[in-house]
């Protein structure tokens, strides 16, 4: 019975495997994600996943890509790092997709790009990070520090707030983010009385809060990531700092805290990203629309980084069109020659030299009603520290993260 | 000047009070398993995460916040009697097992929570506000947590010494055979047991609902920090849990205050290790009258 079934195995096999041959040209192009969708990095990871599974529906039900559609193989890594490691290569060797889109943690990113890299498959990285990655085969949709950092501390300073306080995760992202803080506050003319690097699974932030009265810095600079962070905000507006300091953050937002404190916690924080709900434009409207039809009305809030992964899927489109190709050189040229997408928050263009996008920057503040109120907006803002360190085209041998420190590299 | 080393001295006490606080809420349900019961419970994180979301759950019905989260403890406690008669009742010294059984049962109540409740963060609004001394303003949550937890320790010692259940209970833990003699049903008092570990669980996670994110995996953050505890403190419920609580809350705020939280977190672990090294069963471990 046993050899019956295995010849009978064998012969489909054979046979799926001919008739695949066969309709190579209407097959669909494999193309694969991994994002945190459960455990503590959820609260980035299920508004990035329902945005790929949306991105890729769209992108489908207009016709698809070269006239193939897509077919989407994801991955869910458990807000466990080794996860995206087995997972990243699953997509590569076994799933042999022409993309892979994912990683929400710097963390995440170093343990996919190194396996992307090596099997020679493209890789996007939709999320806000530290900056610098310089990489042929990566590109990022993310904003980085000169796009989002700079512009929050010259908010800061040019309201007179010019002693700040840095509270920043404790992996490479904060690190490296904190370097940049320090930086740019230096440049603009103020200074920095105080870092704090905090463990994720920190929820109990008393001492650090001791150490802000102490210190009375004007600013604090929040580069808190997870659930468990969330505690901060609370805890500090429990205290009564909230009206004693201003808090400026790269990460707020981005995982719905603004929805999940109460108003009065959240109240005045303020942050700059490229995009938030709120955002007007006719782009915008019809993706809200869509995004509450495909998940409905009381969705809580559709994060920037959902936006960035929605860019993403958008612009490797674009670019596969214009390569006419899946192949991997080729598509990346057409990335390289300059892709254009408008995406909710606006024009956003791939930039040919650095693989990071030239996109518009808001700054916003929480308001009382678990939403943004946008306070500012800079157009087409460029990546000017990957500009200066990063030239794939010219160097296509380069694969590595540029950092402020040459020590943290 | 005076007022403002006043203010400080306030805001540190609260502080630390703060941390011993919330480790004698996080492992007083386990500690009363483990001394009394000699179950180490391994779904204790859920336990407390179910409390969180059931405080949660009742503020979104309009209950005034301190009816939500008795009624969460309330809840909770029930559940416990619930899992005591389905699983644990049939794993009485099978340590090994019980321990797997638990640790299934905790990944099953995340799921479950996720399930129900989606999986991103949620959350109470800090109630009360703060108060001020000198330069440095004090969360008046903290101060209400401190006490609630003192309260629970007094209510523990209440239970174990002035109730009949707790007579029982810890006769039944010391003689088993002479309790059993004279007519204590094991089976009901380790029922009555396990379904008070869990309540104290549960009023930990109401308790700290309002502090912290609310999410699925909450547990985890405290677990590791539950079980340092009640290994440090030893089998004593009391004394146990209050005596680990201080040392290693108070050496992570202070190392957290004087360094990072990073580095309060290691001297906490350090502490442990040291601990138990040199006193293998526990600071309550050589008392002879043991709660």
């Amino acid at each position: 019975m046993i050899r019956i079934l295995s010849a009978l195995a064998v012969v489909c096999v054979l046979s799926l495997s001919q008739s695949a041959a066969i309709a190579a040209d209407k097959d669909p192009i494999m193309v694969g994600s991994v994002l945190d969708e459960t455990g503590g990095l959820n609260v980035y990871g299920k508004t990035m996943a329902d945005a790929t599974r949306l991105a890729v529906k769209s992108i489908n039900d207009s016709g698809g890509v070269l006239g193939r559609p897509l077919k989407l193989v994801t991955y869910d890594a458990q807000s466990d790092n080794s996860k995206y490691t087995t997972y990243a290569n699953q997509l590569a060797l076994r799933d042999k997709v022409s993309v892979i889109m994912g990683g929400i943690t710097s963390a995440s990113r170093e343990a996919i790009r190194p396996i992307a890299d090596r099997n020679k498959t493209l890789y996007f990285y939709n999320e806000q990070y530290e900056g610098g990655v310089c990489d042929k085969n990566v590109f990022l949709t993310g904003i980085v520090p000169s796009q989002q950092i700079a512009p929050l501390v010259d908010w800061a300073i040019k309201n007179g707030k010019k002693k700040f306080y840095v509270l920043a995760a404790d992996y490479n992202y904060g690190h490296i983010s904190a370097d940049w803080v320090k930086q740019y506050v230096k440049k603009a003319g103020g200074s920095v009385i105080g870092v704090d690097f905090i463990p994720l699974d920190v929820s109990e932030f008393g001492s650090v809060i001791s150490k802000l009265q102490e210190a009375k810095p004007d600013v604090v600079f929040s580069l808190l990531v997870g659930g468990n962070h969330i505690a901060f905000y609370r805890q500090f507006a429990a205290a009564g700092l909230a009206s004693r300091m201003q808090v400026v953050s790269a990460t707020f937002g981005l995982g719905n805290e603004q929805v999940v404190l109460g108003p009065q916690e959240a109240n005045g924080i303020t942050v700059a990203f490229p995009y938030f709900q709120e955002l007007g434009g006719a782009g915008n409207d019809k993706f809200r629309d869509n995004w509450k039809k495909a998940y409905g009305a009381g969705y809580p809030y559709i994060t920037d980084s959902a936006v960035a992964v929605w860019n993403g899927w958008h612009l490797w489109a674009a670019a596969v069109e214009k390569a006419g190709s899946t192949d991997r050189d080729k598509v990346i040229a057409a990335l390289e020659s300059g892709v254009e997408f408008d995406g909710p928050s606006g024009k956003v263009s791939m930039d040919a030299g650095t693989h990071h996008l030239v996109q518009n920057v808001h700054l916003a503040r929480a308001n009382d009603s678990h939403g943004f109120t946008v306070i500012g907006e800079q157009q087409a803002v460029v990546p000017n520290y990957e500009r200066s360190v990063c030239d794939p085209k010219a160097r296509p041998g380069t694969a590595r993260q540029f950092t402020p420190s040459a020590s943290a590299n | 000047m005076a007022a403002s080393h006043l203010g400080w001295i306030a805001n540190m006490a609260v502080s630390i009070g703060l941390s011993i606080a919330i480790l004698i809420l996080i492992s007083l349900g386990l500690s009363v398993l483990f001394g009394m019961m000699g179950i180490i419970n391994l779904a204790h994180g859920e336990f407390l995460m179910f409390g969180a979301f059931a405080t949660l759950a009742g503020v979104r019905l309009q209950l005034p916040l301190p009816v939500a989260m008795i009624l969460a403890t309330c809840v909770v406690a029930a559940y416990g009697w619930v899992v005591e008669r389905l699983l644990i009742r049939h794993l009485y010294g099978r340590l090994a097992d019980s321990m797997l059984a638990t640790w299934g049962l905790s990944l099953v109540m995340s799921q479950v929570a996720v399930y129900l409740f989606g999986s991103s963060t949620q959350g109470i609004a800090t109630p009360g506000g703060s108060f001020k001394v000198g330069e440095f303003s004090i969360s008046v949550y903290s101060v209400i947590l401190i006490v609630a937890a003192l309260g629970l320790l007094g209510f523990v010692y209440a239970v174990f010494t002035r109730t009949k259940y707790g007579v029982m209970a810890r006769a039944a833990v010391q003689r088993p055979q002479m309790a059993a003699a004279i007519g204590i049903d094991p089976q009901r008092i380790n029922a009555l047991t396990f379904m008070f570990g869990a309540g104290l669980a549960g009023a930990a996670g109401a308790l700290l609902a309002p502090m912290v994110g609310v999410m699925p995996t909450m547990g985890e953050a405290y677990i590791a920090r539950a079980f340092m505890t009640v290994v440090v403190g030893g089998s004593g419920v009391l004394t146990g849990a209050a005596a680990a609580s201080t040392l290693l809350g108070g050496i992570e705020n202070i190392v957290s205050y004087l360094s990072t939280p990073f580095f309060g977190q290691a001297a906490l672990l350090i502490l442990a290790i040291c601990l138990v090294r040199v006193m293998p069963t526990g600071i309550s471990g050589r008392l002879r009258r043991k709660l």
